[in-house]
């Protein structure tokens, strides 16, 4: 069976911090409809991995392509078309803090889409719904809990339909039924809306409700990359290790 | 390409239904609906829809389903999902908070600064209690916190104190000379410059200045520090935030406010003297002799305990509104600027009493 083409393929990706190289010798395929998980320990530069793909901090050396479009140099401009195909929702949540729930969701449409206010209000509403906070709406991120502002955070990211979706440590901070209610949302928005996903996490539980591909970062560059049931059979000590115990090394 | 045609009383939809085509279809669509009445909605030529269609789509149901019956042609299994997803039809109303009417927000506010100023008593006396079992049992109080306090908010103002009194002294001494000259009384003005700056002036513009710059201070650390759970922190250590925090600062303005107001003093009289000397040819000699001479005790001991109801008001303002802060890194801005705001407030309206006191 042929391969369908990569959405985001990274060849030799490297990443520093200064003079620090954090990762290197990346080289991955995201492919389309699959959620696909970065596991490695806490430090080793799974967001930093995250940043560098979407130009946060710019890579070292390497390359990253979107849909076979190379972005590394890629001027601004151009690289915000891109951007308007993604989500991101970022480790701590990084809602805008003067502003209400309804508006942080409501920003992206307001800017990108030329919707009529009845339209947004609708969507808005909808996708709070999705990650069960409609009842917030009209409060202020200063009023949430962490894991709440983490689920509007997916809200927002959810807001222009992305077709590639990034989660940044999604369920950390979650009581275990929220996290496997996102889950199923995120499952849900794969299987109807054909989504690509990426998903840094370490909680097993929703590794295994979730993963078809993960790629395990370790001492600064990919361990393994594969199918959830290679991983598993991998034979790697330090997968055995995690995907046995939950925990690394 | 997405359209939208009228056949017979047929609406058909069709292709890609998203985001970025709603606006045109919605325009397309009330054109059509303004020539034809339509009773069946043909949605299987959907080839594509986001949340955005989803919310166009369920809009135009509602809006033809109200003006008459409606049959609808279903759309293909893959969009049905689609319109599953971001269904939005059976979602709960929330209701909008309302928004107090003008009536109502003046109350509101009338009833705010009552319990404000009711809070700022009730931290006043706690404040005072606290400061004074701290001067006897000094060993609750962090070693240095009192120097560091005095540093920070009381030195660090000196600057800028002696450069605004030298300037006022120098430009109140320069606009009278002139005329007090022509009127034949030109060693007048170190009598008026003495009395103004050491009754009024000195003390006036110092609090202002300690109320922008320490009092501002104040409430924005306390603020941060309630945010960041840090007083609750203190509490859970069994520590009173008030007295751990707000009495090392109330001691060291208590002590630096009257030696910022003298050193105001002085550096006016200075900017008055060059003025007396340049243009009035009033030796220094002279100038103090005279300056000396209009003031008595009662004036200093006046203008001292006046700097230092100044200072009290800054610390407990300043304190009251950090303790009351809401809404994350916001509020903290928010409370400052508006501690700011009423510590000068209090030092004026403070000041217009003690000139009726003891006129
Ligand atoms: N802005 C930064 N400047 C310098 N070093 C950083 C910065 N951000 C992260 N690092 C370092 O990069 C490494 C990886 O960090 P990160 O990608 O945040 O790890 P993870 O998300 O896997 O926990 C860590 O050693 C961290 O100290
Ligand atoms: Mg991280």
């Amino acid at each position: 069976m042929k391969n369908p083409e990569p959405v985001i393929s990274l060849r030799n990706l490297e990443a520093r911090y200064g003079e620090v190289s954090i990762i290197k010798d990346i080289n991955l395929d995201i492919l389309p409809g699959e959620i696909s998980i970065i596991l490695g320990g806490s430090g080793s530069g799974k967001t930093t991995l995250l940043k560098n793909i979407l130009r946060l901090e710019e890579p070292w050396s390497g390359s990253v392509k979107y849909w076979g479009e190379e972005v590394v140099g890629m001027d601004e401009l151009r690289f915000e078309d891109i951007l308007r195909k993604i989500g991101v929702v970022f480790q701590g949540g990084a809602l805008l803090n003067s502003i209400s729930v309804f508006e942080n969701v409501a920003i992206p449409l307001e800017q990108h889409t030329h919707l009529s206010p009845s339209a947004i209000e609708r969507m808005v509403r909808v996708k709070l719904n999705l990650v069960r906070l409609a009842y917030a709406m009209y409060q202020f991120p200063a009023e949430l809990s962490g894991g709440m502002k983490k689920r509007v955070a997916l809200a927002r990211a959810l807001a222009l339909d992305p077709q590639i979706l990034f989660c940044d440590e999604p369920t950390a901070g979650l009581d275990p039924l929220t996290a496997a209610a996102l889950d199923d949302l995120l499952l849900d928005l794969r299987a109807k809306l054909k989504m690509t996903i990426v998903v840094v996490t370490h909680d097993l539980a929703s590794i295994h409700r979730l993963a078809d591909r993960v790629f395990f970062i370790d001492g600064q560059s990919l361990l393994f990359s594969g199918t959830l049931g290679e991983a598993k059979a991998s034979g790697i000590p330090a997968i055995e290790t995690f995907f046995r115990s939950g925990r690394y090394g | 390409m997405p359209q939208i045609s009228a056949v017979g009383n047929t609406l058909v939809l069709a292709g890609e239904i998203t985001a970025a085509t709603v606006p045109r279809l919605q325009k397309e669509l009330s054109h059509v609906l303004r020539q034809k009445k339509v009773s069946h909605l043909d949605a299987s030529g959907i080839a594509r829809m986001d949340s955005a269609g989803v919310a166009f789509w369920e809009e135009l149901v509602l809006k033809l389903s109200k003006r008459g019956p409606l049959t609808i042609q279903p759309a293909s299994e893959e969009i049905r999902g689609v319109l599953d997803s971001f269904r939005s039809l059976d979602l709960e109303d929330v209701p909008r908070p309302r928004e107090p009417g003008w009536l109502e927000r003046i109350g509101g506010s009338v009833v705010d600064f009552w319990s404000s100023f009711k809070d700022s008593l009730y931290l006043a006396s706690d404040v005072f209690y606290w400061s004074i079992v701290g001067i006897w049992d000094r060993h609750a109080a962090r070693k240095g916190s009192l120097a560091h306090q005095c540093i920070v908010l009381g030195q660090t103002a000196l600057p800028i104190v002696g450069l605004l009194s030298f300037i006022v002294g120098f430009i109140i001494s320069l606009q009278g000379a002139i005329p007090l000259r022509d009127l034949g009384g030109g060693h007048y003005l170190a009598n008026i410059l003495a009395f103004g700056m050491v009754n009024e002036l000195a003390p006036l513009f110092t609090a202002i200045i300690v109320a922008g710059r320490s009092g501002s201070a104040i409430a924005s650390e306390i603020a941060t520090m309630k945010v960041t759970e840090e007083l609750d922190a203190l509490r859970m250590m069994a520590l009173n935030p008030v007295r751990y925090v707000v009495v090392p600062k109330f001691h060291a303005l208590t002590l630096m406010m009257p030696l910022l107001v003298t050193f105001s003093i002085l550096l006016g009289e200075l900017g008055g003297a060059i003025i007396a000397l340049g243009y009035l040819g009033i030796s220094p000699e002279v100038f103090i002799s005279r300056s000396v001479s209009v003031l008595g005790l009662s004036d200093f001991l006046i203008t001292y305990a006046k700097s230092i109801v100044f200072a009290w008001l800054i610390v407990i303002i300043g304190a009251h509104y950090g303790f009351r802060v809401a809404g994350g890194a916001e509020g903290v801005g928010r409370s400052t600027t508006s501690s700011v705001v009423a510590s000068i407030l209090a030092v004026i309206i403070a000041d217009a009493v003690f000139s009726l006191l003891y006129l």
